[in-house]
């Protein structure tokens, strides 16, 4: 197993430079007395499990314990929600608690933050890892008093034997305990939900203070000796390449140390974000790198993408929707005759567009090669299983001689499911033979990212007499390369309404795109939701139904669909159309929707629900629009059903509330705009992300329906755009139905 | 060029460029790197710093206009009664999420309650809108602020709108 390999292996602490061995390192805490405790075996013994609880839990003497969190922390809350879930079943003092965060390490299985599949994934094993160690720690209580384990109890940090009287604390047990081997994780007993100490409770971030007291935990704050620092020039049209670069005269400023040129990976490797062509600039001070910047002339190549711009790619939608689709994704019943039979037909086309992630902290990583060839990473990253692959991809060399340390994330949204800033360290530091801090400028991060794809549907829907949905098409328009849909392009079978409607037909046409897309927080959700809501809530106007009632209507009784297949192993749970109900139901009751006729003449309301990442959310936004049609959102009402344990209330709130802003801010200003296969903007003047004074009141309600908790970073964002744009035609019966809203369509005078 | 500022009570001394933003002279020189690089056009907020108490965008101040000033940052903001309120109300409400702007964050909210003790809403957004947070925290800084402040921190707009 490759635990005793890496185990191993040099490491290099990220303050000191210090090389020594893990094995070395351990044996000198020990020997000084002190610091580990229920820690790595070496015996030949050792299991596979004896080394995973070791791999999370140390125990020191004096009680304190110190968890590893596994997966990167991106401002999702995993670095104190994994710990809390170990720490509860190991029965110790929060108070107690110190969190590390894990290397990449085979041992610890997929290290990510994307899907919110952190809980889910986790939820179980992280818990089974607090419960085994427990065990381990009461048997070596029991063994020390002669006395069966079954008769000891715990309870934060300290092992009892009640028929005695005696006690023992972790720390003192510590030691024997790690000599014990762990029991079958699947055998341990859990803790009923009344027996939370931990899950449950209001718990702050583990780093918190640390950041308030501005220690340096992210990417962008590392710092190694002997580092310099670089920045990396690339095409500003995707896929162009260096013909030349006036390289001397860069040379010669004052600061720099070093520019050369790196050659990509490859044609595609523009869209799949790997290693592209560019320009290093090397210097002693970041700010010498930027002045360089200015004066840094490049000749690139044409490439395919300058034939592309937003305005063109708006005239093919056009033109590809009087077409034939290019491909059928789905197609239920017999729509056309369904169509010709309605009672009443509606046609609608809606459009969104492209979108930067615009993390706060621009890419970074820093990189050092080390003298047995050994590369280490330092970076912000949701994704370095990946991130070590491409490394060592890009540098020909084995991805086990790759160490990748993740820093804090400042914010990820999808962006750094991507490693391409990792490559490009990695090179530039292999080139300069130096250790190497490569830090984005804002420009480049808004230009070089892999977007939210835009796209385009056309709808057409029939309403049978009772304004019931019986047949239901759309082409969507999207985009795509040598006819393969771009990342995060895709419209899947099976989205609602498709299984609801018995005569349906999604097709789709792609548009050539040769700039990269990828996911971004709600990959899909986050663009069909604004479509497929809010053409769903034109229907329920034309065919004289509450919204409300029509979703109702649409899922019907509670019933729950086949269960998925498994994800990275782990059981999902299945669809259930109760669980749509119980959020529809609590979200119309909070907000007041039965009464929402009553508002004030040019004040709406709007519901939307959306299914993602296994949460089921419901949202009501109440808005007006002022005089010259700026929308005024007055408040947002969600309620979201995660399962029957929210783990840490803290995160659970601030997840909902920030990914439903993260939506509106969508709705009201976000857009990317390609011109001749550039990005314009370039900064937050023209990428305006939103800001205090729009972020209204929010009320999130959590719905504890009996069900496995799953995650939170994603499901609460895609109804609140729906929500708003339905809102407002309630305000002042216009119909949003492009992205981001156009204020001069809302104005009260506009026809 | 050497230059002397005063940063957190201390006198320092740093070799720089005169057009060299205060921002990297405090991140790269000094290791103080609590303050952050966002945007380097005063668009984000996330490199707030205190000059001489108001709240500055460091990535746009030239260390050559700094002069006598007193430098405050987020790694001695502590020091003072109402940003060692505000760094307690931050933490008592948890309102970080990644939490890179929260320095930014931290140096506005301070910035205002010094100067203005008791805000309402419109003042708190007035002296917060120049700092982004991405993961949309908006909701519990307000909150934090007025904690700080020692204001009830329910969330009252919407009954008055």
């Amino acid at each position: 197993m490759t635990r005793e390999k890496s185990a191993e292996d040099p490491v290099v602490s990220a303050s000191g430079g210090l090389r020594i061995s893990r094995r070395a390192f351990l044996a000198t805490g020990l020997a000084v007395g002190g610091g580990l405790l229920l820690t790595l075996r070496f015996s030949e013994t050792a299991s596979a499990q004896d080394a995973l609880i070791a791999a999370y839990v140390k125990i020191a003497p004096d009680g304190i314990v110190t968890l590893t969190a596994k997966n990167p922390e991106i401002g999702q809350g995993m670095k104190t929600t994994l710990p809390m879930l170990i720490a509860d079943e190991l029965d110790v003092d929060w108070q107690n608690v110190r969190v590390e965060q894990a290397m990449l390490d085979p041992i610890y299985g997929p290290q990510f933050a994307g899907g919110s599949l952190g809980t889910p994934l986790n939820w179980i094993p992280m818990q089974q890892v607090g419960a085994a160690a427990r065990q381990m720690l009461i048997s070596a209580a029991a063994r020390t008093w002669g006395v069966p384990p079954a008769q000891c109890m715990t309870r934060q940090g300290v092992v009892r034997h009640p028929q005695s009287g005696r006690t023992l604390t972790y720390g003192a047990l510590a030691e024997k305990a790690a000599a014990l081997h762990a029991p079958d994780l699947a055998s341990v007993t859990l803790k009923s939900p009344n027996e939370y100490t931990i899950i449950g409770k209001f718990t702050g971030g583990v780093d918190s203070a640390r950041v308030l007291d501005g220690e340096p935990l992210f990417g962008i704050d590392v710092s190694l000796p002997q580092m310099s620092y670089a920045v990396y020039e690339k095409s500003p049209v995707f896929g162009g390449r260096v013909v030349r670069a006036n390289l001397e005269e860069i040379k010669a400023m004052p600061g720099v140390r070093d520019a050369f040129i790196l050659r990509g990976a490859g044609a595609d490797a523009a869209v799949k974000m790997g290693l592209v062509d560019g320009v290093a600039i090397i210097a002693d001070k970041w700010w010498d790198t930027q002045k360089a910047l200015q004066k840094l002339r490049v000749e690139w190549s044409p490439s395919a993408a300058r034939a592309q711009s937003t305005a063109a790619f708006e005239q093919q939608a056009t033109q590809l929707a009087r077409e034939a689709p290019h491909a059928l994704i789905r197609r239920d019943g017999n729509l056309d005759a369904a169509l010709r039979g309605a009672h009443r037909r509606v046609s609608a086309s809606y459009a969104y567009p492209f979108l930067a992630h615009a993390t706060l902290e621009p890419q970074n990583c820093t990189a050092r090669i080390n003298r047995d060839g050994s590369v280490e990473i330092w970076a912000p990253t949701q994704n370095p299983g990946p991130g070590a692959q491409l490394v060592a991809r890009t540098l020909g060399i084995d991805a086990a001689k790759i160490r990748v340390h993740m820093t804090r994330v400042g914010g990820g949204f999808g962006r750094r499911l991507n490693n391409d800033y990792m490559a490009e360290a990695a090179m530039i530091a292999r080139w300069l033979g130096r250790p190497v801090k490569l830090l984005w400028n804002r420009p480049q991060d808004i230009q070089h990212d892999a977007y939210r794809p835009g796209g385009f549907h056309h709808f057409t829907a029939g309403l049978d007499a009772a304004g019931n949905p019986v047949a239901f098409r759309d082409h969507f328009i999207t985009f795509g390369r040598s006819g393969h849909v771009a990342a995060a392009a895709d419209l899947p079978a099976d989205h609602f309404p498709a299984g609801f409607v018995p005569n349906l037909e999604y097709a789709q046409s792609l548009i050539q795109l040769d700039a990269p897309t990828g996911p971004m927080r709600n990959p899909g959700g986050n663009a069909l939701a604004f479509a497929f809501e809010s053409f769903l809530d034109e229907l329920a106007h034309a065919g004289g139904r509450d919204p409300l009632e029509l979703r109702l209507e649409l899922y019907g009784p509670p019933r729950v669909f086949p269960p998925p297949p498994p994800r990275f192993g782990v059981k999902v749970p299945p669809f259930d159309t109760g669980r749509v109900r119980g959020v529809l139901e609590l979200v119309a009751q909070k907000s007041g929707w039965a009464q929402r006729q009553a508002l004030p003449s040019g004040t709406g309301m709007g519901l939307a629900f959306y299914y993602s990442h296994f949460g089921y959310v419901a949202e009501v936004v109440k808005a007006s629009v002022d005089r010259d049609g700026v929308p005024k959102v007055h408040k947002i009402w969600a309620a979201v059903d995660i399962g029957r344990q929210i783990i840490n209330p803290a995160g659970a709130y601030n997840q909902a509330q920030g990914a439903i802003l993260d939506g509106l801010g969508q709705a009201l200003h976000l857009f990317i705009t390609l011109e001749n296969g550039r990005v314009v903007q370039n900064n937050f003047d023209a990428y305006r992300l939103l800001r205090m004074h729009e972020a209204p009141p929010l009320e999130v309600h959590f719905l504890r329906s009996n069900n496995d908790p799953t995650g939170l970073g994603e499901p609460a964002l895609p109804p609140v755009l729906p929500a708003l744009c339905n809102a407002l035609f309630m305000a002042t019966g216009k119909r949003i139905r492009t992205l981001p809203i156009d204020p001069q369509a809302l104005r009260p005078s506009a026809a | 060029m050497r230059l002397s500022i005063l940063v957190n009570g201390i006198q320092r001394t740093v070799e720089a460029d005169a057009d060299t933003p205060l921002l990297w002279v405090l991140r790269d020189e000094l290791h103080l790197s609590g303050t952050k690089y966002g945007c380097g056009i005063a668009a984000c907020g996330a490199c707030t710093v205190h000059l001489n108490g108001e709240p500055v965008r460091a990535c746009v101040t030239p260390i050559s206009a700094v002069g006598s000033a007193a430098i405050v940052t987020i790694e001695g903001i502590g020091a003072s009664e109402w940003g060692r309120k505000v760094k307690s109300a931050w933490l008592e409400l948890d309102v970080m999420q990644c939490g890179y702007c929260q320095a930014g964050q931290v140096m506005s909210a301070t910035a205002l309650l010094a100067k203005n003790p008791r805000p309402t809403d419109q003042d708190i957004d007035a002296a917060m809108n120049g700092n982004i947070c991405r993961c949309c925290t908006y909701t519990r800084i307000r909150a934090a602020i007025k904690q700080a402040a020692g204001l009830p921190t329910a969330d009252t707009r919407e009954v008055q709108s």
